[in-house]
């Protein structure tokens, strides 16, 4: 073999190769210098994820890498913008909760840099090899995330919760992994789908256990349980990181295997989808009513979202996918929106977190209270905020799929979970005042303020994010 | 043709207005009194603007004027906007009736007036949006947006069971329209575009014509409000601030009326045909059962929202008769309404603020303490009956012309309903103006001030007005009716004709 390592075939996995290595340089400072490097270590952080989004956003799409197991595409690249900025925006929101405990906790941004460089091979994988790779490198990072609140007992748990029901769901991936790879002969996403065109048992069966793996990741019903648990057990930086970034490469992934792996058996994963789907947006709407942590409710509010992403998945088409894309990026900015303005729910020092600890802000807070109740209108999906255009593109999928079914369920669940966003902004608008909040951290401004920009003035110039989606549903096709 | 983009300016100067009150200093009496001010000039002077189209707009031509087209979304859906015979006279109701809600709520809002003023010139810019939008997702936005401003309205200024009636209000509302929002969609993908003009040319296949009918039907029939589904307008109006009451009843029960003459009739002309006997029965129902619930009730606000609900059936009746009377008279019923049953809302607003309380039993011989307010309430009672000479005749006069050549039936049922209005308008009007005044908490109140007055003149001024001299509204959307009611006989004759074959 006289094939030699080149360095120029490794150009399209320089941006993950930077960040790791970054991650671990940081960690080499963290151990040697400990909690005084906090500051330093979160700050660096925060750069090294936007030069790695700037080295994404501008570097030349180079086709694949490593035999074609590492993908950089159109797609590739607008889910790993999202994501980094997902992560970026989430370690600004932890930089409060870090800084006010008296550990300082320097591993926590190393470990969403480490998590964050999985994403990005998630999002890129070409085979079942890099899909697990980059599943499992996220996976291993958040369940220690889950837990770093190591004295606190509801944190612990939420860790171990996470732990023992993620370790069983990368067991069902690995297994429909194993399934597909005996039954084709191959673990490249394309030669899966040749290989896969006659259907067959075995394929079936590998397909819906790597679905099962998949819907764990994005939380969808039937596999969501662990959800409202570690959601309102994590501490809530942590929350806010699980509901944006995670989310968001595990539909990529999703929506990367579902398009190019098995395109030749469609309608055997579509019913799968829609069935997932109609679930999720059920038990989203209506299990959230009942809630009174807000944390616990943001969950459930987040598998009907991850239901009406699928919406578009279901539809199969280049248009759904676009539709997915769109949702995503809206969703990650509606949901980072959201926790900056519950992490702003800080009641003499401590955070607090029920529903009715929010009545009246708008008395005492106006323009928080106000941008909150906008994140809330625009997750709800009342137009003219971004939220709505979110379901619009998705719905516009089915309906063009001839999903009827699935489009009348689903804009009915929208309108059960408008509900329990109702009830949200009843109490910051129609109770009386609750005791005032303390001031909001000027990271926490920092993020509402982006967030709240897209959410609210979306709809003046849309272009940008909807041509952008619609390139990079392309390139899957 | 105007240079610059008046239809534009007229729909988002409310919007930068409330953006200014936004940014007022909200605590002190000062900036309240700003917030009050910057809301009644910007009202007055988006009135001045949208007065400006009036003698420019041309009403010969039945085509959309003021046009203005920008790309938007990515594609096909482009911000396009434009008014006709049919939009023009909505979009100058709601530019007319807005200063006076700012006024009528002058002193009864002392609590948060910056957030006050603030949704209700969002709401204008909404309101105005929905009228001249001429593309359905652009539509669609307006249309929705406004549940944010008037939820707020309900549930932060209105009565004890004002967390009730906005959820009510606000969810009602979405359900229908969601099913819309579907249906545009299906419209999208057949015909590729959702531009409102394109659409009005566009043959939609028979089934896709049904289903989206119904869809367009459960968001309008909530709105407007339908029976049965009208029950969250009395919940909403009994709860609502003076001022919510009247934009609620005046302008965005309108735009149900609005929806069904630009989506409905031109643009699924075999459905509306095959189905008006549907919207005939349940406009008779709505005539007849409401005006009876009406006749009833103890509370004046609820009284006012079920003969609201009356005289709407009336209008669905006009317009699905599919006659040039009938759809005409439904356009000026619904002016008329605007006017009148606003005004109507603004007389129960006026002893409401005196003495807190909207119970009919509570009040009685008005008329010795308080003659101006007893001849206003007076001439807006006889309108809303419908006397000859005010407002309310026109528009009913004709719906019912209309519904007679098509179906006598109807016609003469409906007319029972002229009857039934009289008697629970006039009964309210006895209850609470006539008679000795015995009860002593009302000895000492005090006749219109000199603001309330300047509401209720214009008024009064239109409505008599609009009454013997119906000509500017008839004709402003003669051509544009008669285009409509063309292409429909046209659509229809075609499918006969086919059908023949």
């Amino acid at each position: 073999m006289n094939e030699t390592f080149q360095l120029a075939a490794l150009h399209p996995i320089l941006p993950e190769i930077g960040l790791a290595a970054g991650a671990l340089v940081l960690l080499a400072i963290g151990a040697i210098y400990g909690a005084r490097s906090l500051g330093f270590v979160t700050g660096v952080s925060v750069l090294l994820l936007v030069v790695v989004g700037f080295l994404v956003a501008t570097m030349p799409l180079a086709g694949s890498a490593m035999g074609g197991s590492f993908i950089a595409d159109d797609f590739s690249r607008f889910m790993k913008i999202l994501v980094l900025a997902g992560s970026a925006l989430a370690i600004v929101l932890s930089r409060g909760f870090l800084h006010g405990e008296p550990r300082r906790l320097f591993e926590f941004p190393i470990l969403i840099l480490l998590a964050t460089a999985g994403m990005m091979i998630m999002v890129s994988a070409g085979d079942l090899i890099a899909l697990y790779l980059g599943f499992e490198l996220m996976s291993l990072s958040l369940y220690v995330v889950a837990a770093i609140d190591r004295d606190n007992a509801r944190s612990t748990e939420a860790g171990l919760k996470y732990f023992v029901l993620g370790a069983l769901s990368s067991g069902m991936l690995l297994y429909g992994a194993s399934l597909i790879y005996g039954f084709t002969g191959t673990v490249s996403f394309t030669g899966i789908a040749k290989a896969a065109a006659g259907g067959g048992i075995g394929v079936t069966f590998g397909l819906v256990f790597i679905f099962a793996g998949l819907c764990f990741k994005v939380s969808a019903v039937p596999f969501h349980m662990w959800t409202p648990d570690v959601y309102e057990g994590a501490p809530t930086p942590v929350t806010a990181f699980f509901a944006a970034a995670p989310k968001v490469a595990a539909m990529a992934l999703f929506v990367r295997v579902a398009i190019t792996a098995f395109p030749t058996v469609t309608d055997q994963w579509q019913q799968i989808v829609v069935f997932v789907s109609i679930a999720s947006m059920a038990l989203g709407s209506f299990a959230a009513i009942g809630q009174r942590n807000i944390k616990r409710l943001m969950a459930y509010s987040s598998i009907g979202h991850m239901g009406f992403a699928l919406v578009g998945l279901a539809a199969g088409t280049p248009e759904g996918v676009q539709g997915v894309l769109i949702y995503m990026a809206i969703y990650m900015a509606m949901t980072l929106g959201t926790f900056a303005c519950i992490l702003a729910m800080r009641l003499g020092g401590a955070n607090v977190e029920n529903i009715s600890d929010l009545a009246g802000l708008s008395r005492t807070h106006p323009t928080l209270a106000f941008l909150f109740a906008m994140l809330l209108f625009s997750l709800a999906g009342i137009p003219p905020l971004a939220g709505f255009f979110a379901k619009f593109y998705v719905f516009l999928a089915a309906i063009n799929a001839h999903l009827f079914t699935l489009a009348v369920l689903g804009v009915l669940c929208s309108v059960v979970g408008a509900y329990y966003y109702l009830l949200i902004i009843k109490a910051i608008y129609f109770d009386d005042p609750a005791p005032a909040f303390g001031p909001m951290h000027a990271d926490l401004r920092l993020v509402l303020a982006i967030t709240s920009v897209v959410v609210l003035l979306f709809f003046v110039y849309p272009g940008p994010l909807v041509d952008a989606a619609a390139a990079a549903a392309k390139s899957l096709f | 043709m105007a240079s610059w983009p008046i239809l534009s300016i007229t729909t988002f100067l409310p919007l930068v207005g409330a953006l200014f009150v936004m940014a007022l200093n909200g605590e002190t009496e000062a900036g309240k009194r700003n917030a009050r001010w910057v809301a009644l000039w910007t009202t007055i002077v988006t009135l001045a603007v949208s007065l400006v189209m009036l003698p420019k707009f041309d009403p010969s031509v039945a085509d959309f004027q003021f046009v203005e087209k920008q790309p938007w979304l990515a594609g096909t859906i482009v911000y396009h906007m434009g008014v006709d015979g049919i939009s023009l006279p909505f979009v100058m109701l709601t530019t007319a009736l807005m200063p006076f809600c700012i006024l009528a709520s002058w002193r009864s809002v002392q609590s948060r007036v910056k957030e006050y003023m603030a949704a209700f010139l969002f709401l204008e810019t909404l309101m105005v949006g929905t009228f001249s939008a001429l593309d359905l997702v652009l539509f669609y936005l307006f249309f929705e947006g406004g549940l944010i401003p008037m939820f707020l309205i309900i549930g932060v200024w209105g009565g004890p069971r004002r967390v009730y009636a906005s959820f009510k209000f606000f969810l009602y509302t979405l359900l229908g329209s969601v099913l819309m929002l579907l249906a545009i969609m299906a419209m999208y993908w057949a015909a590729g575009t959702t531009d409102i003009p394109t659409l009005l040319n566009f043959k939609f296949s028979h089934s896709l014509q049904v289903w989206a009918w119904f869809a367009f039907l459960a968001s309008f029939a909530v709105k407007m409000p339908m029976w049965p589904v009208h029950t969250w307008l009395p919940d909403a109006h009994v709860e609502a601030p003076t001022a919510g009451s009247v934009v609620l009843a005046a302008i965005l029960l309108k735009m149900g009326g609005y929806g069904f003459l630009r989506f409905s009739l031109p643009m699924f002309p075999e459905a509306s045909v095959e189905f008006a006997p549907l919207i005939f029965a349940l406009s008779v129902v709505a005539i007849i059962y409401t005006s009876l619930v009406a006749m009833m009730q103890e509370d004046m606000k609820k009284l006012i929202a079920y003969s609201s609900v009356a005289h709407m059936g009336f209008v669905t009746m006009g317009i699905f008769a599919i006659t040039t009377q009938g759809v005409a008279g439904g356009i000026f019923q619904m002016i008329s309404h605007g006017i009148v049953s606003g005004a109507l809302f603004l007389c129960v607003g006026v002893i409401y603020d005196r003495m807190h309380t909207r119970e009919i039993a509570a009040y009685g011989g008005l008329v010795n303490r308080m003659p101006l307010y007893a001849v206003t309430f007076l001439i807006f009672t006889l309108a809303n009956v419908g006397l000859p000479g005010t407002s309310g005749f026109v528009g009913e006069f004709l719906t019912l012309i209309g519904t007679f050549k098509v179906n006598t039936w109807v016609g003469t049922l409906a007319t029972i309903g002229v009857i039934l209005s009289a008697c629970y308008a006039l009964w309210l009007y006895r209850k609470i103006v006539f008679g000795p005044l015995v009860k002593p908490s009302l000895a000492s109140i005090r006749d219109m001030s000199v603001r309330e007055i300047f509401i209720f003149v214009p008024l009064i001024v239109l409505t008599i007005l609009f009454g013997v001299y119906p000509k500017p509204v008839l004709d402003m959307s003669a051509a544009s009716v008669n285009a409509l009611i063309d292409n429909m006989q046209q659509a229809v004759a075609q499918k006969t004709a086919a059908n023949v074959k």
